[in-house]
């Protein structure tokens, strides 16, 4: 007798629990050759906001967070996606029609990505702080901080179902700002299993949220809020970017234009996109 | 035959006589005596001290608890509550709640859907009905001032936001809160009232005596309403009478001496009360005994305010108004953190008691993180844009 298989219903990830849709929508994911494949959960503008409030609960602690905690977090991270690699492997491959090489190597990539900034967590400050020189027996120390609560819209572009994801969130991590992603909505099941990953490597529950469904209707209601500091705008078409960036000038948002960073790109200015310079003086002696 | 003492005879005849009311005929036909021997038991019971007799004159300001018995009030007498018989009868005899059927109702009216329009009205109707709320351990007269520039001025970036129905405080605090409000003091509807808790809140776990200073005290500085809190032993274990003069004792306690008094609202704990039958009971007995207000918690306790506790409240004083003509007031308190959930107490208000009841004088929230939440909604409506605690004060 063959065993009847049991098809996955994604839902979304917010404050670290695996809620429906609010609104109770859903849409059939399906393959390129037309199958379906699963149903995954549309959020909506009430999940935006429920997202941005988990995350606002859980930003002073990870960013409180020693930076080599971090670290160690975000490398456990890594560790986990690679025990999940095949899973991962196979779902990419089912929904995009990869070839199972690409996928692996995007896969693998996307672990690189989250070992690369494991590694900056503890480093960063030092490169992009300083001690600054001032006219009196003072210190004067320049210390990046995290910015708050971001908002990133995930790339979607071929070869980037993990990877792009992965590419978005890690460097707004790095520096202890709590996240709430629009996952692309071309790969909104390799983020959802993502967020299983998330969710059993000690990733504190709200620090990274997950939401799938239309970026078109979410994401203006993220870059109006104002209570998210940054939108990355990475993901998001010209017209809604355009929209995004005009009603996130209505609450001083920090907005990172799209095309500023590839979508797959590491580097250190994406780090720095999402931090705020504290400068504080000390004494240097009283004696 | 079994000897029977005096003492044993005189405890029976006095049971009879002054619990059940026996003529001292009958006492002789029950304990099988003369009624010159019942009469001679029953002296002999009163000098032997089985039973002590108290008399309380209301004009006198005295805090003798009767020891058998109940100080009937106007409201009770009215309806025939004289003593405690009457008194378990009347409240015995109250119709059983039906418990599915009040949680179906409030779940009900807990659907309607509120539009755009009439949502702004309703939040800042339910600013006007707060009573803002500070009863913490670590109260200082810093945190009353600034809680009372908060009920004067929720929203600083917006002077159009009412201010509220009056602020909640504990009774050594209620100086601080009487300098602080000067003359935006008032009654809720004229100006802040100042509610103090009193009678050993939230517990009410002490003497009668200490219950009444507590009361005095806040009242002599400046408390222009009382919420005192029932004795939810006493009602547990049955002892209404306890709870009724108890009541009706902190009622006079709120007299000033210019011949005026505060208003007094009874807090039942409804968590504590365990059914809804006890709550229902619990709000007649308070009407009874002469409240002003009837207030579901204290909010140290869970479940503190729910709607169907709520709802239950307003048909009861709905029942009081069709009954008598007085309205009483409600106050659900405790728990009460979200602007959707308080917009459904209005509704149930209005559904319930009547939208009479939608008036500072008759219907308060208890609450106080609820003002951040109304006013964030507030800002949402009139900017278009959400936002999050960091733009209300922290209080």
């Amino acid at each position: 007798m063959s065993r009847l298989a049991i098809p996955k219903t994604y839902k979304l990830f917010i404050g670290g629990k695996f809620p429906r849709s609010e609104s109770g929508r859903t849409t059939e994911v399906s393959s390129p050759t037309g199958s379906f494949i699963a149903n995954v959960a549309k959020a909506s503008r009430k999940d935006a906001r429920d997202a941005v409030v988990a995350a606002r609960a859980a930003w002073s602690g990870w960013a409180g967070a020693s930076a080599y905690n971090r670290g160690q977090v975000l490398y456990r991270v890594a560790e986990m996606l690679e025990g999940r690699l095949d899973q991962f492997v196979a779902e990419i491959v089912e929904s995009t029609g990869a070839k199972p090489a690409d996928a692996r190597a995007e896969v693998s990539a996307a672990i690189d990505c989250l070992v690369w900034h494991a590694g900056w967590t503890d480093k960063f400050a030092q490169v992009h702080g300083g001690a600054n020189p001032v006219a009196g027996p003072f210190f004067n120390l320049s210390v990046p901080e995290s910015t708050g609560v971001v908002a990133l819209v995930a790339p979607s572009v071929a070869g980037s179902s993990l990877l792009g994801l992965v590419s978005s969130i890690a460097p707004a991590l790095t520096t202890g700002n709590a996240v709430v992603v629009l996952a692309s909505e071309l790969a909104p099941c390799a983020a959802m299993t993502f967020a299983e990953v998330l969710a059993t490597s000690d990733v504190p529950g709200g620090v990274v949220n997950i939401l799938t469904g239309s970026v078109d209707e979410v994401a203006p209601w993220l870059a109006s809020h104002a209570d998210v500091n940054a939108i990355d705008l990475t993901g998001a078409g010209r017209e809604i970017a355009v929209e995004c960036e005009r009603a996130a000038a209505e609450t001083l948002m920090r907005v990172v234009r799209p095309g500023t960073f590839g979508p797959t790109e590491s580097a250190f200015n994406r780090i720095a996109a999402f931090v705020e310079i504290k400068t504080v003086w000390h004494t240097k002696s009283l004696a | 035959m079994i000897e029977i003492s005096d003492t044993e005879l005189a405890l029976r005849a006095a049971r009879l006589y002054y619990d059940d009311g026996k003529t001292q005929d009958e006492i002789g036909d029950i304990l099988g005596i003369t009624r010159w021997k019942a009469g001679r038991l029953l002296a002999l019971a009163r000098e032997s001290g089985i039973v002590a007799i108290s008399i309380v004159d209301s004009a006198d300001d005295a805090e003798i608890r009767p020891i058998s018995g109940i100080t009937a009030t106007d409201r009770s007498r009215a309806h025939g509550v004289t003593d405690s018989a009457s008194l378990r009868a009347f409240l015995c005899g109250l119709a059983a709640v039906d418990a599915i059927g009040l949680e179906e109702r409030a779940a009900r009216l807990a659907t309607r859907s509120i539009k755009n329009d009439s949502k702004r009205a309703a939040l800042d109707t339910i600013i006007r009905l707060i009573d803002l709320t500070t009863l913490e351990g670590a109260d200082t007269p810093g945190k009353v001032r600034s809680l009372v520039r908060k009920a004067i001025l929720p929203d600083p970036a917006d002077p159009t936001a009412p201010r509220v129905a009056a602020v909640c405080v504990y009774p050594d605090m209620v100086q601080h809160a009487v300098a602080a409000l000067g003359s935006h003091k008032g009654d809720g509807v004229t100006g802040i009232g100042v509610a103090s808790v009193a009678t050993a809140f939230p517990s009410g776990r002490s003497t009668l005596e200490i219950k009444l200073a507590d009361t005095r005290y806040a009242v002599a500085q400046g408390a222009t309403e009382i919420d005192m809190v029932i004795d939810r032993g006493a009602f547990l274990s049955g002892d209404l009478d306890t709870v009724f003069n108890e009541i009706v004792a902190v009622h006079r306690a709120c007299g000033r001496a210019d011949g005026t008094r505060a208003h007094l609202k009874v807090i039942f704990e409804t968590g504590e009360l365990r059914t809804y039958d006890n709550i229902k009971r619990a709000s007649w007995l308070a009407i009874l005994a002469g409240a002003d207000f009837i207030k579901t918690s204290t909010g140290k306790v869970q479940p503190a305010a729910t709607l169907p506790t709520t709802v239950l409240m307003l048909e009861v004083v709905r029942d009081w108004f069709n009954l008598t003509g007085e309205r009483i007031g409600v106050k659900p308190a405790g728990g009460i953190r979200q602007s959707k959930d308080a917009i459904r107490y209005l509704v149930a208000v209005a559904e319930v008691a009547g939208e009479e009841w939608i008036d500072p004088h008759l219907f308060r929230f208890g609450a106080s993180s609820l003002l951040n939440d109304v006013l964030l909604q507030r800002q949402k409506m009139t900017t278009g844009h959400y936002s999050g605690p960091d733009y209300v004060t922290v209080d």
